[in-house]
């Protein structure tokens, strides 16, 4: 596999010795840009490495996001790790190897082909030369630019891809450590935030006495503009200050909000920036049109872990340590509304609960380098209090979606109309300008609009909003929202579940009319043999020829994807049991990602995913009234609890020589799908708004 | 400085001089130096913070210093090489990891006290804890696999 352009992170980063340096103490260290977000990545990094040089893993050290160190590849995000950083990472380790290779052959006076390599050592007909990446290391020059001309190793050659090795961050965070929450720095102070309670609102007034008599302790309040914040030695104090100050504290003005405004509905009535794609409808006189709306509320990324960061200024240079995606992103981001040289800013990747998107963490950051800006020489651990969490991340945004579609004469869909209301996922989301801090220091910069396109490849609000089924015609209205009531951005597979979960209902509900199973309904507009594979597979796994008729209060579903229609496959089939809640009792799942390189890593987020988008659907929404978003805590945000996690079995379909594709959000769209439509046949009634609670499901069955 | 509260720590003694308001979460993490507990909400509501107090998960978040005087507490710190642990890492059961600490500390209460848990008994005893990645089939496995290994050592 030689690729005839270098993969983007190589492209950016092309330095051989940016990702890979053989050091004096015998060991390998892997710098990479893509980083630990609870995914596994790091450790499949590794693997790739250990296996494209023949170094042992555990002389391996990975650096991941490092502003100093290493490569910058932008953010870790859209199921690109394993496409594009691995692929890059291979590219690599071939083009290192080879180049080592020749070294040792011309010092040995033999053919690089009479070499092999074992442990990380050169051997010659099996037996040693002496000769290793380390003794050569000083000889070999990695200063040079990759041409992306070696081709890494062949399947057959893998001996560490391809394997379930256990994660290499696991061990640290069973042992009480391992999260930037546990930085702990000499000197360090314990800081926290008062956030305005809405967008543009003022601070009128500040009873600090009263917030320092209730912190209990020493309390430092720092206040510029409209950003106020508390730092004590002492957390204890810190966290007190910031419970106490909400109530000593008058806000006025800012944007409110009101309950409707958190309903999906409530886009479709506001200015929008109307975007077409695909001919308009043919006249398909005489035959069955039909039509159906879904939707899905506000998200949040609800991190079990707040956000957090610590950061210190000294000598004019700011060090952050900070678990966002994207280390140079923020590094940016942070110069802009700091007015620093970006040469003056470090950020240091450190882990944080997993996020599954764009949360509160780069505002955390941001919290974090203004107190430091304010304190210098002091650590300042900023850490966001679990209301404030929920309060003010960006949350994945509501969507309603209208689907139309005309029944040809087989019964199959001659034309799909996809029509999607949405506020941002992406674009400029993250820019300084936007962050919570910037907008409440004083004279804050416009805020910078989303330029978030429409394109359904890869897509963002109109991810998988083109079928990845053989329909003759498909025309795509994208009404993008640009400022929604909240501000929002990524969040896992962005638009791609709401999406799948239209079209993917749409679909039963259109095999209904034709008296067709929901499953050769798919299959006979499916041509792809990976996509029947999954689906007939995941089929078998359920046992869907056991499906009955529909309103027995049990029911089976499937969905399918390929997620962004051109990653990985996942076909799952939800068995629920519907009273007066719905019950998700079992699912199964059949997934192609192409080349695996841990396939136990793989399953974990494949199945992760299929917990998550469970719990979207059943329990999901953010709520907001009248003070701001109402949902500020697991009580008014419910997520899925261990009682009610589905038994869930996956397998991994072989893919050949296959490359590898993105997999870590490929089965969420299905799931929702799957039991979405394993609701209507157990009802006999169709749910089409997430979540399904009590409400919907006995308003449903009236 | 008020008189110092005594209890002990993963089995050693300590001796706190600090206002017995203060929350034993705060306690672990920054006096003593135990990180594992973990501050996930502070509302009793998500049981990252989970420790056992004289065998029992409580809550560090809402339990405060003085409420341990005279009891031992366990943090995940002291569960090193428990079956539990070795479970949870030998059926990689965890993504971020954030949430292991508290379920480790409510899968040990459960297993000395329930030999053979079945998966129902698993999820109950779980229950007061939140998972975001969706990690919990693996964590029921584990708990399973911990709770065989303890059988075959005990018999």
């Amino acid at each position: 596999m030689i690729p005839n352009t270098l993969p983007k992170s190589l492209a950016d980063n092309p330095m051989l010795d940016r990702w890979l340096q053989f050091r004096a103490d015998g060991r390998l260290r892997v710098a990479v840009g893509k980083v630990e977000i609870g995914q596994g990545i790091t450790t499949a990094l590794a693997q790739i490495a250990a296996d494209e040089l023949d170094v042992p893993l555990a002389r391996i050290d990975m650096l991941s996001g490092d502003t100093e160190a290493a490569p910058d590849e932008g953010s870790t995000s859209s199921s690109q790790s394993i496409e594009i950083g691995g692929a890059s990472l291979r590219l690599v380790c071939a083009e290192a190897r080879t180049l080592f290779v020749a070294e040792a052959a011309a010092g040995l006076g033999v053919a690089p082909e009479a070499l092999a390599i074992a442990h990380g050592a050169f051997t010659r007909d099996g037996r040693p030369t002496g000769q290793s990446y380390w003794t050569l290391a000083a000889r070999v020059g990695l200063h040079v630019a990759a041409t992306g001309g070696i081709a890494p190793k062949p399947r057959a050659a893998h001996a560490v891809i391809g394997r379930s090795i256990p994660r290499l961050d696991l061990p640290a965070k069973l042992a009480g450590g391992g999260f930037v929450h546990d930085l702990r720095l000499p000197g360090m102070r314990h800081a926290r935030v008062l956030r305005q309670p809405r967008p543009g609102a003022s601070l009128a007034r500040l009873d600090e006495a009263a917030i320092r008599k209730a912190a209990g302790g020493s309390l430092d309040i720092l206040r510029r503009g409209d950003f106020v914040a508390l730092v004590a030695d002492s957390e204890t104090v810190a966290r007190r200050g910031v419970i106490a100050a909400a109530g000593h504290a008058v806000w006025e003005g800012g944007d409110p909000l009101s309950p409707e405004m958190a309903e999906a509905v409530w886009l479709r009535g506001q200015p929008s920036d109307d975007r077409t794609a695909g001919p308009p409808p043919a006249a398909h006189s005489g035959l069955l049109r039909h039509q159906a709306s879904y939707s899905r509320p506000y998200i949040a990324h609800a991190s079990l872990g707040p956000s957090c960061a610590v950061a210190r200024m000294s000598g004019g240079e700011l060090t952050l340590w900070s678990h966002v995606q994207g280390v140079y992103l923020l590094r940016q981001a942070l110069a802009e509304v700091l007015h620093l040289d970006p040469a003056a800013i470090i950020v240091h990747h450190a882990h944080g609960a997993g996020c599954y998107g764009h949360n509160g963490a780069d505002d955390a950051a941001l919290d974090a380098a203004v107190i430091a800006t304010l304190l210098p020489e002091t650590p300042i651990r900023l850490l966001w209090q679990r209301e404030d969490e929920f309060g003010f991340e960006p949350f994945g945004s509501a969507m309603a979606i209208r689907l139309e579609a005309t029944l040809g004469p087989d019964g199959l869909p001659a034309d799909l109309l996809s029509e999607i209301w949405s506020a941002p996922h992406v674009g400029n989301t993250r820019a300084g300008a936007n962050l919570l801090a910037t907008r409440a220091l004083p004279n804050p910069p416009p805020v910078v609009p989303s330029n978030e396109g429409s394109s359904p490849d890869p897509g963002a609000g109109t991810r998988n909003a083109a079928p990845y089924y053989d329909i003759p015609e498909h025309r795509l209205l994208h009404h993008f929202i640009p400022r929604g009531p909240v501000r929002t951005s990524s969040l896992r597979g962005l638009g791609a579940l709401p999406n799948l979960f239209a079209l993917e209902c749409f679909l039963d509900e259109l095999a209904v009319f034709s008296h067709t199973d929901p499953l050769d309904y798919r299959l006979a507009m499916l041509s792809d043999p990976r996509a029947r594979a999954v689906l007939s597979r995941a089929a078998e796994m359920a046992g869907w020829g056991r499906r009955g008729a529909s309103g027995s209060g049990t029911g089976l579903g499937l969905g399918f994807s390929r997620y962004k229609n051109r990653a990985g496959y996942a076909a799952v089939v939800a068995e629920v049991v519907v009273e007066q809640d719905v019950r998700v009792s079992r699912v199964w799942c059949a997934a192609d990602a192409g080349l695996v390189i841990n396939p136990d890593g793989l399953i974990n987020q494949l199945e992760g995913g299929i917990v998550q988008a469970t719990s979207w659907v059943l329990k999901e929404r953010v709520a907001f009234d009248a003070g701001g978003v109402a949902s500020r805590n697991w009580d008014s945000y419910p997520i899925l609890r261990f009682s009610e996690v589905p038994e869930i079995h996956t397998e991994l379909l072989d893919a050949g020589e296959h490359p590898p594709l993105g997999a870590g959000e490929c089965t969420m769209g299905p799931t929702a799908a799957a039991i979405g439509n394993a609701v209507a046949h157990a009802l006999g009634v169709r749910i089409r708004d997430m979540p399904f609670t009590r409400e919907r499901i006995l308003a449903a069955i009236g | 400085m008020p008189e110092p509260i005594r209890f002990t720590v993963n089995g050693q003694a300590a001796a706190v001089a600090e206002d017995g308001g203060t929350p034993l979460l705060d306690v672990l993490r920054n006096t003593l130096a135990l990180t594992g507990p973990r501050y996930g909400c502070g509302q009793e509501l998500c049981g990252a913070c989970m420790v056992l107090v004289d065998g029992v998960p409580a809550y560090a978040c809402g339990r405060e210093l003085w409420s341990v005087a005279g009891r031992a507490v366990v943090t995940v710190e002291g569960l090193a090489g428990h079956a539990v642990i070795a479970a949870l890492l030998a059926e990689q059961a965890g993504q971020c990891g954030y949430c292991l600490s508290g379920i480790a500390i409510s899968a040990a209460a459960l297993l000395a006290g329930n030999p053979d848990p079945g998966r129902a008994e698993i999820a109950a005893a779980l229950e007061p804890h939140l998972c975001r990645c969706g990690a919990h089939p693996r964590i029921l496995r584990a708990v399973a696999r911990a709770a065989a290994v303890l059988r075959e050592q005990a018999a």
